[in-house]
């Protein structure tokens, strides 16, 4: 760091990320030639931007006075079917991963029972929702059923995994405590294991109620039901109104589950 | 939610599942070679996404955050207005407003993962920014620094680790979304999905899908690997 000093006067930051200036110029390099290609490649039909912009427009003062009243039944059922969907699926989420949670734990579970666990959680999580969906919907029907089933299957990836390594993170001390005074399997899940990680379980089961809601309102574009659905149409019907009715929303249920969700975690933990 | 359900499609999952496996299982390897534009379209929507998100960010981020905020009864609150709006509104909802508006294409896909980032990034930049060292801002201020002199010497170097970490991790996260932007009509590999799906192509959903996941393992691996670097 220290290099030949040539003046007192003159100082230059030195450089916080990358010390090497050969690997500074190369990543720059590097980047300019992408960004270059990258650019070139997007085609854009500024004809069709330009007319566009008027629907924005339009779109925004839908955005500002919003039309709750006229599509107010459609969006009232998809709303009621969102959340339905949001609570069901949680809830069934958060019943099938405990096991599969304890069974993904190196501490608890033995090895064929553990990779098992492992490879369903890496199944779950490797999917996007709307993929699963897509599946879902050509299985069971269009519906809100196929959403529960998209948001449950999903939810159990996500909880096991955070789950798992909650547990596996426990204090191993108070598990041999328990251990030592000659208490099975089940006591040690349910005397050292679980008092343990619950705090943490409430949390992260509240974390994916949000991230169930917010996901709810996206997968009915693939016919899974909820308010996404309302939404798709509204838009395809041109009625920005709506729309924009249904986004404020959306973003006003996010906002309620999100505070009362952390304020809840900060109680729990 | 049940009365809603068509309980006959239900009992009829098993075979309609096994029916769908049947048609799925041998991948059409052979359309492999038209994916890779799409692909490329795909790595080009999360990547320009996520500087457009980044580059507007970076404004909001310091707008809310509340030690380097010019008015916190004015400002602050807008700040904070756009980057909830911004976060609650899913990537695919965003394409599926700027597909209507300015057209079909890879643009409304850019604009809509930028859209999405401005709020995830500026959430995490500003949290970081309330969490420097302030005795560092207090050392460069008594210098007789100005405003902006503070922010280059004294809060830049504190959070950029934590910016590129955030903004690599939003980039995994893009790349993600962007595999199905294409659904609604915003260009990449969701594109091709939509018309495999409609044609009832399973064989060629496969093969897609498979391309989703190793796109989705490899940035993640990049993302992590860069995060272990910078942090």
């Amino acid at each position: 760091m220290t290099g030949a000093i040539t003046s007192l006067r003159t100082w230059k930051r030195p450089p916080v990320l990358l010390k090497d200036p050969r690997w500074r110029w190369t990543i720059l390099l590097g980047s300019a030639i992408y960004l270059v290609l990258a650019i070139s490649s997007v085609e854009v039909n500024w004809f069709r931007v330009y007319e566009g912009l008027e629907r924005g427009w339009k779109f925004i003062q839908g955005f500002l006075s919003p039309d709750f009243n006229s599509r107010w039944r459609d969006i009232q059922a998809g709303l009621v079917e969102s959340l339905t969907m949001t609570l069901t699926s949680t809830a069934a989420g958060v019943l099938i991963s405990v096991p599969i949670g304890i069974g993904a734990a190196r501490n608890l579970a033995p090895a064929p029972v553990y990779m098992f666990c492992r490879s369903l959680i890496t199944l779950s999580r490797s999917f996007q929702e709307i993929i699963i969906a897509i599946l879902l919907v050509a299985m069971f029907g269009f519906g809100p059923f196929a959403g529960f089933l998209t948001l449950t299957f999903a939810s159990i990836g996500f909880l096991s995994k955070l789950l798992a390594e909650d547990i596996e993170g426990c204090d191993s001390a108070q598990i041999e405590a328990i251990r030592a005074t000659g208490a099975g399997w089940w006591q040690v899940v349910n005397y050292a294991v679980q008092s343990q990680v619950m705090p943490r379980l409430i949390g992260l089961s509240l974390y994916r109620l949000d991230i169930n809601f917010r996901e709810s309102s996206v997968i009915g574009i693939v016919g899974a039901g909820g308010v996404g659905a309302t939404l798709n149409t509204a838009i395809d019907r041109y009625e920005y109104d709506s729309a924009g009715a249904i986004l404020i929303i959306i973003i006003a249920i996010v906002l309620v589950v999100e505070y009362s969700s952390s304020y809840i975690r900060r109680w729990a933990q | 939610m049940t009365e809603d359900t068509i309980w006959a499609f239900v009992a009829d999952a098993p075979r309609q599942a096994s029916d769908i496996g049947g048609r799925m299982l041998p991948p059409r390897w052979g359309y492999l070679n038209q994916l890779w534009q799409p692909l490329w379209d795909t790595l080009n929507i999360a990547t320009l996404g996520t500087l457009i998100g980044v580059i507007i960010a970076i404004p909001v981020a310091f707008l809310a955050a509340g030690n380097t905020t010019p008015s916190r009864h004015f400002v602050r609150p807008m700040a904070l207005l756009i980057i909830v709006t911004s976060r609650s509104i899913n990537s695919l909802i965003w394409a599926l407003l700027l597909v209507a508006i300015i057209g079909p294409g890879l643009l409304a896909g850019i604009v809509a993962i930028g859209l999405r980032s401005i709020g995830f990034v500026a959430k995490l930049l500003y949290e970081a920014i309330e969490e420097i060292d302030e005795n560092q801002v207090e050392a460069v201020r008594a210098t007789g620094a100005s405003r902006v002199q503070v922010i280059d010497y004294a809060i830049i170097p504190q959070i950029l680790p934590a910016f590129w970490g955030i903004s690599v991790f939003r980039w995994d996260i893009n790349i993600r979304e962007s595999t199905i932007l294409g659904l609604v009509g915003a260009g990449g590999l969701g594109l091709q999905l939509q018309s495999s799906l409609s044609t009832l192509a399973w064989n060629q959903v496969t093969v897609i899908f498979l391309v989703i996941v190793a796109t989705v393992v490899v940035s993640e691996w990049v993302s992590a690997k860069v995060r272990r670097a910078v942090l």
